[in-house]
């Protein structure tokens, strides 16, 4: 079993290593349109904010819809650090990173005894406050946006993010913290029962995923020049949620197949212009009502799945909540 | 002005606008109380109404009751219809993928509608001479419009109340979302309740649609979207599931916004409402009439 | 079941990657037509002025091809939707130069909107006009210097708040103003500070200075209070859904002094929103009037109005005249080349449009009177008076 781990190890690794060095080179070489490099880099940091989300809203099971809230805090902090504050690019990750996670703490902590449905709309009227006090906001720009940030954001600072993002997001999954967040998904009562402290977990989930927000939005700001409060809206929440429900709530790999999709979709809907949003919207419904557990349940991709579907084994399904 | 004139002046604004808030919200609040879900469409079907009746009035020519009743049929069987097909497949499935639908409809609803009708606004029609009540002197005033929204408003929360509570078809719902499986087993038919339940909301969301027609006289197809959300807010401050909830609800979210644009600032509005409505969440999640259900392990 | 579902599932899976696969399909070969990309605001929270400006523009370049087109080429728009947001837009106008390989970008609406465009199409040497982006800053970097491929084709803020200052205090001997500011609006922030600066250094007052947000539709409760400090007049630069209402719900308040608007106001549905009587004592600033006797302009209303059944708005009527400017620019160019065309644009001289005579200045603005126009006692627009800059 040991050896089965260590050489699905060695090939992850080598596939990473060739996805990043091959797009790397073609940047260098200037062979890659950059319409496709653009949308590489967008596909990195929607991973991010998928997976992030994904460790509130599929392994801990609180129903998260203000995550563009957390994004736009990331955003501004690190603009006003590099812009205003003439500040370095990793700090100005770091800072916005830590400023979103801050503010996910502070909500939390109230917010978070609050359930299911409660919960969404907390987070969905917080996520709505943090705009409102953006357009408020006249240092940064107001409603009019946020002009003049550098275009500093490469290939590699979104793969190796993103990269770092799964492998810790993963790693604390599996950790005592990470099992103590199932559980409390699994069984808010049963877990207590079982003396872990369903608060401290939940605060902890919904500020580690605030922070990886943060990081995406910093991301974010620092390639598309120009920010502003309107674009990090209701709707922006809603396409990292289906995200993560598309790619399967408590799947890793599905959030990340999830992002690579609809962020491919989205750029190839740009052209039918007028359509765009009725075909969205009409395959949102019908991916919901044929698939309603998402692609890949809560299950994980891997090679060893081949396997299993070649035995024809039956899919898993999330289970009732 | 006097500062008791502009306060006066502010609390009719507030109560007209707190009127159409209620009538939406009670649709939301019935939606919920009876599967669980949070109806993102509700708002779209609200913009619908609103179309329905101005062609209702502009292109058949109808007079405001009939244009109004129109309206609640369309949106009633409207309602049914997305009901049927979008969320009964997923009756059984996770909440958040329930959601993830209704936020589809809503789009749907919405940009069908710019291809249908186009994206510019409408006016619509004045169906009712503009005039109005006036008190202390002529300074505080109250508008034929705001009249008939309002009366229109407590007819239709007056006839909800009783078929909620003196019918057949309203004993069903309440029986349905108090226990689905019990009522199922007493020989309800669930499916034709809810889809009654969304007949009646969506009816109410119409009703609002034409109301808001002739108060503000412009319609577009995304003018849906605020009024949603500020409705569904309404119904968690009412305490989501009750109908006199959100009908309070309603209105105290039409006089608090009235209030922080007359005294405060209209930009801070929404964020207001959200953080009223957070508070709200915090010290009793279940709002203001909403009942305390403990957790049974 | 289980099959039906796993069957219909596969499909949605195969339309998504052929709708993939169709994006990256789309190559050009020899050069058939003439390509020009609209970068637009065609869903999100500003689709009604996009749809509303690609609808004319689509109006004109049909008439274009028509008249046999550009360097006997038909010209061809190529249409993409940046969903009203920043980043969007940037993308959009990778798409369209990098993919689709246009030569001109047309749009976006908004200022922000362009600033996320521009930078794009200043590192592919690609010229963008935007019809509507007013911001002094869309054209002009913050070194000072102009951008060299970016155009715009409408007033720049501090010309027309400074018109509309003017008028207030000069013509209608206001002494004392109150703004009303649609705050996420950068169009109607950037008039009104140069109007309030402008009307401030003319010897006015402002008493009152109120914010709403695009999506308010009940203006009740700030305009009580607006009233109550009774300005002599009151200036709201936006657009006509959020002009009308508030014009008519300020008359319901008992408001009976002047309301100064700018271009926005300009649109047949003001009139059915607002009514006639809302709409007495009402001033804007414009390009042209629709009911103007100029045949350019009747003919292009008339037009309009049988294909879109409603007389064209401002917005609609930029549009449109943008669309023959960059016309025009290819045919001084001689060649479908972008840099060729860029100068062309550069040196636009009394180019006419539905919108006036245009020339483009040293900043890339144009160079264009404006009008101000009110309305008579049935809501039809009356011309007031014409300003020159």
């Amino acid at each position: 079993m040991k050896k089965m781990m260590n050489k699905h190890t060695i090939i992850t690794i080598i596939v990473l290593i060739l996805l990043y060095g091959s797009v790397q080179a073609s940047i260098l070489l200037e062979t890659i349109n950059p319409f496709y490099q653009l949308n590489l880099i967008l596909i990195c940091i929607n991973i991010i904010l998928a997976v992030s989300l994904n460790l509130i809203n599929g392994f801990t099971g609180q129903f998260s819809i203000g995550h563009a809230g957390f994004m736009a805090i990331g955003a501004y902090t690190s603009a006003i650090m590099t812009v205003k504050l003439g500040q370095s690019f990793p700090l100005a990750i770091l800072a916005g990173a830590v400023a979103a996670a801050i503010v996910g703490f502070l909500i939390g902590l109230p917010t978070l005894r609050l359930k299911g449905d409660y919960l969404a709309i907390a987070t969905l009227g917080f996520g709505e406050i943090i705009k409102v006090l953006f357009v408020n906001f006249e240092y940064v720009g107001g409603a009019s946006g946020f002009h003049g940030i550098p275009h500093i954001t490469t290939w590699t600072w979104v793969f190796f993010i993103a990269l770092f993002t799964v492998v810790f997001i993963r790693n604390f999954i599996d950790s005592s913290h990470g099992r103590a967040c199932i559980s409390i998904r699994e069984d808010e009562i049963a877990a207590e029962t079982m003396g872990i402290n369903t608060t401290k977990y939940k605060v902890m989930a919904f500020t580690i995923g605030a922070f990886f927000a943060g990081t995406a939005g910093a991301l974010f700001a620092h390639y598309f020049y120009i920010l502003q409060p309107s674009n990090f809206g209701f709707l922006r929440s809603v396409d990292y949620l289906v995200m993560v429900v598309l790619g399967g709530l408590g799947s890793i790999t599905g959030s990340i197949l999830a992002a690579i999709a609809l962020t491919i979709l989205n750029a190839a809907l740009q052209s039918v212009a007028e359509l765009r949003m009725v075909i969205y919207s009409l395959l949102l419904i019908v991916i919901m009502i044929f698939r309603p557990q998402g692609l890949m349940g809560n299950k994980e991709f891997s090679l060893k799945m081949f396997k299993r579907l070649g035995r024809g084994e039956k899919h898993g399904s999330v289970g009732n909540r | 002005m006097e500062h008791m004139q502009i306060f006066f002046q502010q609390l009719i604004n507030g109560i007209s606008l707190g009127s159409i808030y209620a009538l939406i919200a009670l649709g939301y609040t019935m939606v919920y109380g009876i599967i669980k879900l949070i109806n993102f469409a509700h708002g779209d079907i609200y913009m619908v109404g609103a179309y329905v009746g101005f062609f209702a009035i502009t292109k058949l020519n109808m007079s405001f009751i009939p244009a109004l009743v129109a309206s609640m049929l369309f949106c009633a069987l409207l309602g049914i219809v997305i009901e049927r097909m979008a969320y009964k497949p997923l009756r059984n499935a996770t909440r958040i993928a329930a959601l993830i639908t209704a936020i589809g409809v809503s789009l749907f609803l919405e940009y069908g509608g710019i291809l249908i009708v186009s994206p510019q606004p409408r006016a619509f029609p004045d169906v009712f001479p503009m005039s109005k009540l006036t008190f202390f002197d002529g300074k505080v005033y109250m508008t034929n419009q705001q009249i008939v929204i309002f009366l229109v408003a407590i007819i239709l929360m007056i006839l909800l109340q009783y078929i909620v509570h003196r019918t057949k078809i309203g004993k069903a719902m309440r029986a349905v979302s108090y226990d689905q499986d019990a009522a199922l087993l007493m020989g309800i038919n669930v499916n034709t309740t809810i889809s009654a339940t969304f007949a009646i909301g969506s009816a109410l969301a119409g009703a609002a649609g034409v109301l808001v027609g002739i108060y503000y006289t412009s319609i577009s197809p995304l003018m849906g979207i605020i009024p949603g959300l500020k409705a569904f807010v309404a119904a968690v401050l009412g305490g989501i599931g009750s109908i006199p909830g959100a009908a309070v609800g309603g209105l105290l979210m039409g006089v608090i916004e009235a209030m922080v644009s007359g005294y405060w600032s209209s930009t801070l509005r929404d964020a207001v409402a959200f953080g009223i409505l957070i508070l709200i969440l915090i010290i009793k999640p279940t709002g203001i009439f909403g009942k305390n259900i403990r957790e049974k392990v | 079941m289980k099959l039906n579902k796993k069957i219909a599932f596969l499909l949605v899976l195969v339309l998504l990657t052929t709708i993939a696969a169709g994006c990256g399909g789309t190559k050009t070969e020899a050069p058939k037509e003439v390509l020009i990309g609209a970068n637009f605001e065609l869903s999100g929270n500003v689709a009604t002025f996009g749809i509303s400006i690609m609808n004319a523009m689509e109006m004109a370049i049909t008439e274009i091809n028509a008249q046999g087109g550009v360097l006997g080429l038909p010209l061809k728009m190529v249409k993409s939707d940046n969903k009203s947001d920043a980043a969007e837009s940037t993308n959009v106008a990778t798409k369209l130069i990098t993919q689709d390989k246009v030569i001109a970008l047309l749009g976006p609406v908004t200022s922000t909107n362009v600033l996320a465009a521009a930078p794009v199409a200043m590192q592919y040497k690609i010229p963008l006009l935007t019809p509507t982006g007013t911001a002094a800053k869309v054209t002009v970097g913050d070194d000072g210097k102009t951008k060299e491929y970016i155009f715009r084709n409408c007033f720049i803020d501090p010309f027309q708040g400074q018109v509309g200052a003017n008028f207030a205090v000069n013509t209608l001997k206001a002494k004392t103003a109150a703004l009303f500011i649609e705050k996420n609006s950068d169009y109607a922030k950037g008039l009104g500070e140069v109007f309030k600066a402008n009307f401030t250094k003319l010897g006015g007052t402002i008493v009152s200075e109120e914010a709403f947000v695009t999506e308010d539709k009940d203006f009740r409760a700030t305009l009580t209070k607006i009233n109550a400090t009774k300005p002599d007049v009151i200036y709201v630069p936006s657009y006509y859904e959020q002009d009308g209402l508030i014009a008519k719900q300020a008359r319901e308040l008992g408001y009976t002094n002047p309301i100064l608007g700018a271009d926005g106001w300009d649109s047949g549905k003001l009139l059915e929103i607002a009514g006639a009587v809302a709409l007495q004592k009402v001033y804007f600033t414009n390009h042209y009037s629709a009911f103007s006797t100029d045949p350019k302009v009747s003919k292009f209303v008339n037009d309009y109005k049988t294909k879109f059944g409603s007389v064209p708005d401002a917005l609609a009527a930029l549009g449109y005249d943008s669309t023959y400017m960059i016309a025009d620019a290819i045919k001084r160019a001689g060649a479908a080349d972008p840099a060729k065309i860029t100068a062309a644009l550069a040196t636009t001289k009394g180019f006419v449009g539905v919108t006036g005579t245009v020339t483009m200045d040293d900043k890339h603005n144009p160079i264009k009177s404006a009008v101000i126009l009110s309305f008579d006692k049935d809501g039809n627009q009356i011309f007031v008076e014409s300003v020159n800059p």
